[in-house]
């Protein structure tokens, strides 16, 4: 058996170009900036939030409402998993997000099943009048039938490999990897 | 093992004395995005979806069942409370036929509180639901000891190192056992003060300094947790009258206007207002009774999150520090 194999896919230069292009595809898709709340998820989601709002903030100005989401306690494997995930912050802005475009910021798209948790728990805090999904890699493999309305990338990832987004708050760099399954 | 995962607590919460630090601090930090819920418009995760728990109260509690009530009805869980207070059933044969009833209910988890010391691990050692203890004689009342924890943290900012005086009726005292061991297994000093005959004799080998003048413990204190003085307590002669317990030992503003710092003032309620402590001081700055009381529920959301589903083996890997 040999050492997992870890190639880049993306590196800084290319996430940067990826975003700046999501940030305006974003505000397109919401209908400008006055309505659009950008939510990320817990962790890595949280972090490409705060970027696409720079990224917005620069274009057009003015920074959008912007949120973080934790579906941990909204998992539909959490009985089964065993250990307990750490619980991160909830926060979504003080004026709610009901009639807002409220678009949902994750690193990775896979089973779509984290996408499921947020559009739940999104739901519990009111009534959108449009719900995004914006993704930087979607790499295939969807078990709900659920896809994405922004994505950075497109990959056909098989299902034991892993996909790394990497973002400088917690990894030090921007990038996006690919670990391959030791065989 | 990742550490985006809290330490296990394993099957059941049956006391502080038997956890390590790592899992205390863990169901503290666990405790801070369960606050959030409470504040939300819909106060309610799906997290215990299908889960039934029982909460079965051989002894009187208004507030620590409502707090644990609220805290399975945000998490979605089914509840039904079963409460045998005031009858007199002794607990060997009793308590194994409620544990093969509840079992035979097909039930998830048990909130227990009992009048007689060990009453939970009885149970625990019975049924495969998990048990939390909810406050067993005068044994330990875990859940009132981590929300005086949570809530000394988030005012203080820590609690390694903060001095922290219990005072009051520390011999029948399950909150004084549970913040005894919570408090020094996470680095804090505890003092408690009271008459005589309230202390119970040998306490210092708990690592527990002993002060018979409150007017010292309040010196030396950052926080005083002010236990309720139960009133039964008189007719037993363990204190002359109310009145001279309020004179020596009441925690009155003109004792705290004294101290060289303002002290954080805390009491696990039911208040007895002009006896173990006066209305200003409750009702003053420095207390931080209510918040206890909405911490009540975020801690006990947490515990709940953290034993769902556990098993036995669990809990034994996190003491030992094996990684599963």
């Amino acid at each position: 058996m040999s050492e997992p194999q870890r190639q880049l896919l993306l590196d800084h230069q290319a996430v940067r170009r990826i975003l700046a292009r999501m940030a305006h595809e974003v505000v397109e898709q919401a209908g400008g900036i006055e309505r659009l709340t950008l939510v990320g998820i817990h962790r890595r989601g949280v972090h490409l939030a705060n970027w696409l709002a720079r990224e917005i903030e620069n274009a057009e100005g003015v920074a959008p409402a912007t949120g973080t989401l934790d579906i941990t306690l909204y998992r539909d494997d959490l009985m089964a998993i065993g250990p307990r995930p750490v619980v991160g912050e909830t926060r979504l802005p003080i004026d709610g997000i009901e009639q807002r475009a409220v678009a949902i910021v994750d690193d990775v798209l896979f089973t779509g099943r984290t996408v499921r948790a947020a559009l739940d728990e999104l739901t519990d805090f009111g009534r959108p009048s449009r719900i995004l999904l914006c993704v930087l890699v979607d790499r295939g493999g969807r078990e709900l039938p659920i896809q994405a309305d922004i994505v950075g990338k497109s990959y056909n990832i098989p299902s034991g490999d892993l996909v790394e987004v990497m973002v400088p708050e917690i990894d030090g760099q921007l990038g996006v990897a690919l670990v391959k399954e030791s065989r | 093992m990742n550490s985006r995962y809290a330490p296990s607590l394993g099957k059941d919460l049956l006391g502080l004395e038997q956890l390590s630090r790592e899992q205390i601090l863990g169901i503290l930090d666990t405790s801070e995005p369960f606050k959030e819920i409470s504040e939300r418009t819909i106060k309610k995760v799906p997290l215990l979806r299908g889960k039934t728990i029982v909460n079965a109260f051989f002894e009187n509690s208004t507030r620590t069942r409502i707090s644990f009530e609220f805290a399975e009805k945000r998490l979605s869980a089914d509840t039904v409370n079963f409460a045998a207070g005031g009858s007199s059933v002794s607990k060997g044969e009793t308590l194994v036929d409620t544990a093969r009833n509840l079992e035979a209910m097909r039930i998830d988890m048990v909130v227990i509180r009992h009048g007689s010391s060990g009453a939970p691990q009885f149970l625990a050692e019975r049924i495969a639901s998990n048990v939390i203890n909810a406050g067993d004689g005068g044994h330990e009342h875990p859940t009132q000891g981590l929300l005086d924890m949570l809530t000394l943290r988030d005012h203080l900012g820590r609690l390694e190192g903060i001095k922290v005086v219990i005072v009051g009726d520390v011999l029948h005292s399950r909150v004084a056992r549970s913040n005894i061991w919570g408090l020094r297994k996470v680095g804090a000093e505890v003092a408690v003060c009271g008459p005589k005959t309230l202390i119970p004799p040998a306490i210092e080998e708990l690592g527990v300094t002993v002060f018979r003048r409150i007017e010292e413990a309040i010196e030396w204190g950052d926080a005083l947790n002010v236990l309720r003085l139960q009133l039964e307590r008189m007719k037993s002669g363990f204190i002359p009258s109310l009145r001279e317990y309020n004179r020596i030992f009441g925690v009155t503003r003109e004792r705290l206007e004294r101290a060289p710092r303002d002290l954080l003032i805390l009491h696990p309620g039911p208040m007895n207002r002009g006896v173990e402590i006066d209305s200003v001081v409750a009702d003053g700055p420095h207390s931080v009774i209510l918040p206890q009381v909405t911490n009540g529920v975020a801690v006990r959301m947490a515990v709940l999150y953290l034993l769902a589903g556990g098993k036995s083996e669990s809990a034994e890997m996190a003491r030992t520090g094996m990684e599963s």
